[in-house]
């Protein structure tokens, strides 16, 4: 698998990537995510574990406004998130330009959602197509450069159920990719993978973030947060519990929490 | 992550073949022997009956017939086409945040799903009671006019139909995954775009097989439209059997050719189903043409039983 660099988009410097202050986040009466403050800076692999139900998922979602934040502030790029800010008054973003920024943020889904209805190719090829209007020479030709990286060369005419689920994953990561994102974001991308096709798409992370990738990952897999990571956040309940390098964290937790966690998962 | 195939050698001598005795199944002979015997006696009871079958034969391909076939048809497509897409606006108006729109979309199959069709169609053709002269600005005619059987048929069936497609339509959206909505916002993609490109497409195999049950109904529902003076197959049927006094004969030339464009277009149901069925499973299932060729081709190399996979 040859280098995935050419598809990164130079990331400018001296600002974080995403910055969250205060982040809340309710669904009804649930309180979900209460205050999350936080600094991905660019080229930074960040990994965010925790027990199901912390929020950590909930977080990722609200960075491309999949969903709305209840309280606080969310940047990514030094842009406001789904609002405008016009003196102290917020404006929410119209549909069009909340698709706008989303263009600049790809998102690797845990159940892969692949277009079933297209071949893999297809899959890659659609978003420069319609959103950035692209030909389709051009956002071919990227396309199969694309899945040759991620090692499918040979499985552009398929349809995602004649493909195993980490060839599915390793296709989403293609096409989130299609669009020259300056940030990825991966939500719990190998947990519905069987044991033995973890490592192929954990291959294809590990190569991005090599090549500069910002990116945010959700993950169980505390060997690849160990050996890839910048970062990482353990949260719990909807607070960040500890934040650290990989390597102290998961060694030597400081919170009990964090100890009973990594207890049950090491 | 290539398929593995299973590589173990067949062996060459193949085992003895186990020849049993079947079970027998008596049960079987018994009910097809009452069936023949209830269609054999329905048959002399038909037969025996005062009915001119000579005269059917002819009928059949009798102009005013055939132009009646040629109105049922084109009616029940354009009515058809219509309901199909004021259906899908009314699902997509349905499921909209704007309670305004959701509102007129609710209305609007309330009112045209819980009222007869032939009160429909009625009130159509007899709409210059209403509005006695339509004026559309840049075009202003006496109503009597413009509301032809034609165009009477056309909305009364076709909105009638629109709102049994849109809870169609609106049943094959909610089938889709939300993963297939959020990857696709995720992506950039607007919400048109999203419904366009990768909801419908998606919803189709749930839209389809309903939809071709009700373009079949709607086949033989056209035959409502004799009401408003529209020249499909029944009033045209019934036009000859006014003169020729063969009533039920021409009920039964009607019958033939309502068999006959319900298999034409049950079989069409089939390969449209077929493609979008796309994606969704790894292997299609064969058409029944391939699966006679893939008959003829086992019978023709016939050598040993086939065994069942």
């Amino acid at each position: 698998m040859s280098s995935l660099g050419k598809d990164i988009a130079p990331s400018t410097t001296g600002h974080p990537m995403v910055r969250a202050e205060g982040v809340h986040k309710s669904f009804g009466l649930a309180h979900i995510l209460k205050g999350i403050d936080l600094e991905v800076n660019p080229r930074e692999v960040f990994c965010l574990i925790g027990p199901s139900g912390s929020g950590k998922s909930t977080f990722l979602r609200c960075i491309n406004h999949l969903e709305k934040i209840s309280a606080g502030r969310l940047y990514v790029d030094n842009e406001l998130v789904g609002y405008r800010q016009r003196g102290d008054k917020l404006y929410e973003l119209k549909e069009s330009e909340v698709a706008a920024q989303r263009r600049n943020i790809g998102m690797v889904f845990q159940r892969f959602n692949l277009f079933p209805h297209m071949t893999a190719l297809e899959n890659v090829m659609e978003a420069p197509v319609q959103v950035r209007r692209e030909s389709k020479a051009v956002a071919r030709e990227r396309a199969e450069r694309l899945l040759d990286r991620v090692g499918l060369g040979d499985r552009k005419g398929h349809y995602p159920a004649q493909l195993s689920g980490g060839q599915q994953q390793r296709v989403a990561i293609a096409r989130a990719l299609a669009m020259e994102p300056k940030l990825m974001l991966f939500d719990e991308p190998t947990s519905a993978l069987d044991p033995e096709l973890v490592g192929e798409v954990l291959d294809v992370m590990r190569d991005l973030a090599e090549d500069g990738m910002t990116m945010i990952v959700v993950t169980h897999e505390m060997g690849f947060a160990r050996e890839v990571g910048d970062s990482l956040v353990f949260m719990d309940d909807g607070v960040v519990v500890e934040a650290g390098h990989p390597r102290d964290v998961l060694t030597n937790p400081q919170h009990d929490r964090t100890k009973s966690f990594l207890s049950k998962v090491l | 992550m290539t398929d593995t195939v299973d590589k173990t050698p067949a062996p060459t001598v193949p085992p003895e073949q186990i020849k049993a005795i079947p079970v027998r199944h008596y049960g079987r002979w018994v009910a097809g022997a009452a069936v023949i015997a209830i269609l054999v006696l329905i048959g002399i009871a038909f037969s025996n009956a005062k009915i001119n079958y000579g005269v059917i034969p002819d009928y059949l391909t009798d102009g005013t017939i055939l132009s009646g076939v040629w109105h049922t048809l084109y009616i029940s497509v354009l009515a058809m086409v219509l309901g199909l897409v004021l259906g899908v606006i009314l699902a997509v108006m349905r499921m909209s945040s704007n309670p305004v729109t959701s509102t007129v979309a609710w209305f609007y199959v309330w009112f045209f799903r819980g009222t007869p069709v032939l009160v429909q169609l009625l009130l159509w053709y007899n709409i210059s009671l209403v509005f006695p002269i339509l004026n559309l600005g840049f075009y202003k005619d006496e109503m009597n006019q413009v509301m032809t059987p034609f165009l009477a048929a056309l909305l009364g069936l076709g909105l009638n139909e629109a709102a049994y497609m849109s809870e169609i339509v609106r049943a094959g959206i909610q089938s889709v995954d939300e993963g297939q909505t959020e990857a696709s916002h995720a992506l950039g993609m607007t919400q048109g775009k999203t419904l366009r490109r990768v909801v419908l497409p998606q919803a189709m195999r749930v839209i389809v097989p309903p939809t071709g049950n009700e373009f079949i109904n709607m086949l033989k529902t056209s035959s409502l439209a004799y009401a408003v003076q529209f020249n499909e197959l029944i009033k045209r049927a019934q036009d000859i059997s006014s003169t020729s006094l063969a009533v039920v004969e021409m009920f039964f030339v009607a019958s033939i050719w309502y068999l006959i464009l319900t298999t034409v277009f049950s079989i069409a149901q089939y390969y449209i189903e077929r493609r979008y069925a796309r994606g969704s499973s790894r292997n299609l299932p064969p058409t029944p043409l391939q699966r006679l060729r893939k008959n003829l081709r086992l019978f023709g190399s016939f050598r040993r039983p086939e065994v069942a996979r």
